[in-house]
């Protein structure tokens, strides 16, 4: 069984329920103290999701490779990578906003690729290279795609933005010279109700090019 | 999502030994695209999820006899990206309907093939048949997206993969695999309207598992399929008509047509194949290929519409493939 650690619950958003006991408050104020000590805890336990027995539903030690850096936690099977980021790691750049497959808004990249976080499993992203918007920058230096966000105003709430800003990422990873038709058609995986569209795509044009 | 036991093992049948018998109690994992959406909605409650990432031999598009193999694995991207399926015009241009790199990137081939219906009533709950109190809800409910054809009931559903059409009608063939072993059939019979409330709309045992799909040579096939959309990005369309077409001098000699969307399963067209042999590919035979596409058709109360959408996606797939 699974120790009473209120950071062994489920990373939840609000469509899943906190297990019994726990406000989501309590919850909440636990996860900052918590991932450091369940750090420690996954490190003393060997990484047994990669095996062919099953694991869980109990939290299961895994390590995720993000922004160059492994990272240990326990998380039951269902945990999503996105709630793995956000909840666990206090990596809340990646939004989760429709959680479906349908807004682009928790896009990172993995492997190269850019994917929608709300609808990987932690346990599946393990073994694999996962960068986040918090990896892209430095304190004193934007990424290209940023710089041109700047340039081209191409955010108004900026919900959407980081999304955005990982598809753009993405594009230009694998493209020095996109055309503006590759450029809609690498972001048509994201959508922002604000409508920054034109912007977005000057924005992720230019940097390909800076 | 109700929480699961996973496993991930590292070969087809050790997958299908892992899975339970029981529709329902287990479920296979690909790229999730559509799995744990079913899952977050309490549509899937499987006690145990399989997760195929770790097979290798699942993987891969590559050139195979003189034709074409694609893993269940391989990706939506993978298929878009191989110099192997360069031949199959059809299928790349219903691979590139889906936009979205990030469902390209995690989207499998048997994942699409596979993806459960999108009828809201089935994802808010209501079963594949739409049942509330003994009464199906489709035929006086909202249902402008549902089937014009094969809807005589108990199924209203459409089958929403946009592969499906232009590979049946290339005449692929698909390859399971089952705890004891694997049988092979063509695509086409991996799909079933159900008649009862116990039926999927794929003929897979709970326990079996989709390892290949198989194509054969498209030379000497002109092929093409287009696609009805009410969007272009992040949508399913509304219709789609994948056609192959053997030529004989000038005239069409086999007529492959198949169309997507408008019924439980990917509807192959025998009225327009026959209205389509023994004629030029043009405009003309394209136009009434469509109508005797849909000769038959019964919309329901709020998808007449789609009538029509049918007719003009057969005519332009065939301009496509001519
Ligand atoms: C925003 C959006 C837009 C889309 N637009 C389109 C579109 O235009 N056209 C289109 O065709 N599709 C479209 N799709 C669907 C998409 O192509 C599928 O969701 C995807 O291909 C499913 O693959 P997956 O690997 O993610 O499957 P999963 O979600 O992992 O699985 C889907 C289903 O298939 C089963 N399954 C998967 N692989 C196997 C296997 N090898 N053996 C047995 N069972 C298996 C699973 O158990 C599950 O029931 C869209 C999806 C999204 C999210
Ligand atoms: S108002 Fe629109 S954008 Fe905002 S949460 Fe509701 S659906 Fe989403
Ligand atoms: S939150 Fe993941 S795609 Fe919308
Ligand atoms: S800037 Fe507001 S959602 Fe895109």
């Amino acid at each position: 069984m699974s120790s009473k650690n209120p950071t062994d619950g489920p990373v939840c958003g609000p469509d899943q329920e906190p297990r019994k006991g726990f406000s989501r408050r309590t919850f909440i104020e636990g996860v900052g103290i918590g991932a450091g000590a369940v750090g420690a805890i996954g490190a003393a336990e060997p990484a047994r999701a990669q095996s062919s027995e099953p694991v869980g539903p109990d939290p299961v030690a895994i390590t995720l490779n993000i922004n160059g850096k492994s990272h240990e936690l326990k998380v039951e099977p269902r945990v999503t990578l996105i709630d793995a980021l956000r909840n666990r790691l206090d990596l809340t750049g990646a939004k989760k906003v429709c959680d479906r497959a349908t807004c682009g808004a928790c896009t990172v990249i993995v492997d190269g690729d850019p994917v929608y976080s709300c609808t990987m499993l932690a346990i599946e992203a393990q073994g694999r290279r996962i960068e986040t918007i918090e990896g892209i920058s430095t304190e004193d230096s934007m990424h290209p795609v940023q710089a041109q966000f700047v340039e081209h105003d191409a955010q108004q709430c900026g919900f959407c933005t980081p999304g955005l800003v990982m598809a753009g990422k993405a594009i230009v990873d694998g493209n020095s010279q996109p055309s503006m038709a590759d450029v809609e058609s690498g972001l048509s995986g994201n959508i922002c109700r604000c409508g920054t569209y034109v912007g977005v795509r000057k924005a992720v044009y230019d940097a390909a090019r800076a | 999502m109700q929480n699961f036991e996973y496993i991930a093992p590292n070969s087809a049948i050790a997958a299908a030994q892992a899975l339970s018998p029981k529709q329902g109690l287990t479920a296979v994992l690909a790229g999730g695209t559509d799995l744990l959406s079913l899952m977050k909605e309490r549509v899937e409650t499987p006690t145990r999820v399989v997760s195929l990432r770790n097979i290798a031999a699942l993987r891969g598009v590559t050139k195979q006899g003189g034709g074409l193999r694609i893993g269940a694995m391989a990706t939506v991207q993978d298929l878009l990206d191989s110099k192997a399926a360069a031949g199959y015009a059809s299928l790349l241009q219903a691979a590139r309907g889906i936009t979205a790199p990030q469902v390209r990137a995690m989207g499998t081939v048997a994942g699409d093939l596979l993806q459960r219906p999108r009828c809201w009533y089935y994802r808010n709950g209501y079963g594949l048949l739409a049942m509330h109190d003994g009464k199906a809800l489709v035929p006086s409910g909202e249902n402008r997206y549902h089937a014009i054809l094969g809807n005589k009931g108990p199924a209203y559903f459409v089958n929403a993969s946009s592969l499906a059409p232009a590979l049946i009608s290339l005449g692929a063939q698909v390859t399971v695999a089952g705890p004891e072993g694997e049988r092979s059939m063509a695509l086409a019979d991996l799909f079933q309207i159900p008649s009862s409330a116990s039926e999927r709309e794929n003929t897979l045992e709970p326990n079996e598992i989709v390892t290949e799909i198989t194509v054969p040579s498209a030379s000497g096939w002109k092929t093409g399929t287009y696609e009805v959309r009410q969007r272009q990005l992040l949508d399913w369309p509304l219709v789609t008509a994948s056609v192959a077409l053997r030529m004989r001098g000038n005239r069409v000699s086999d007529a492959r047509v198949v169309l997507g969307h408008v019924a439980p399963i990917p509807w192959r067209s025998s009225e327009a194949e026959t209205a389509l042999n023994g004629q030029a590919a043009n405009e003309s035979s394209g136009e009434a290929a469509g109508k005797a596409a849909v000769s038959a058709a019964t919309p329901l109360s709020q998808n007449s519409a789609k009538v029509q959408l049918a007719t003009i996606a057969v005519k332009r797939a065939v301009a496509m493939a001519g």
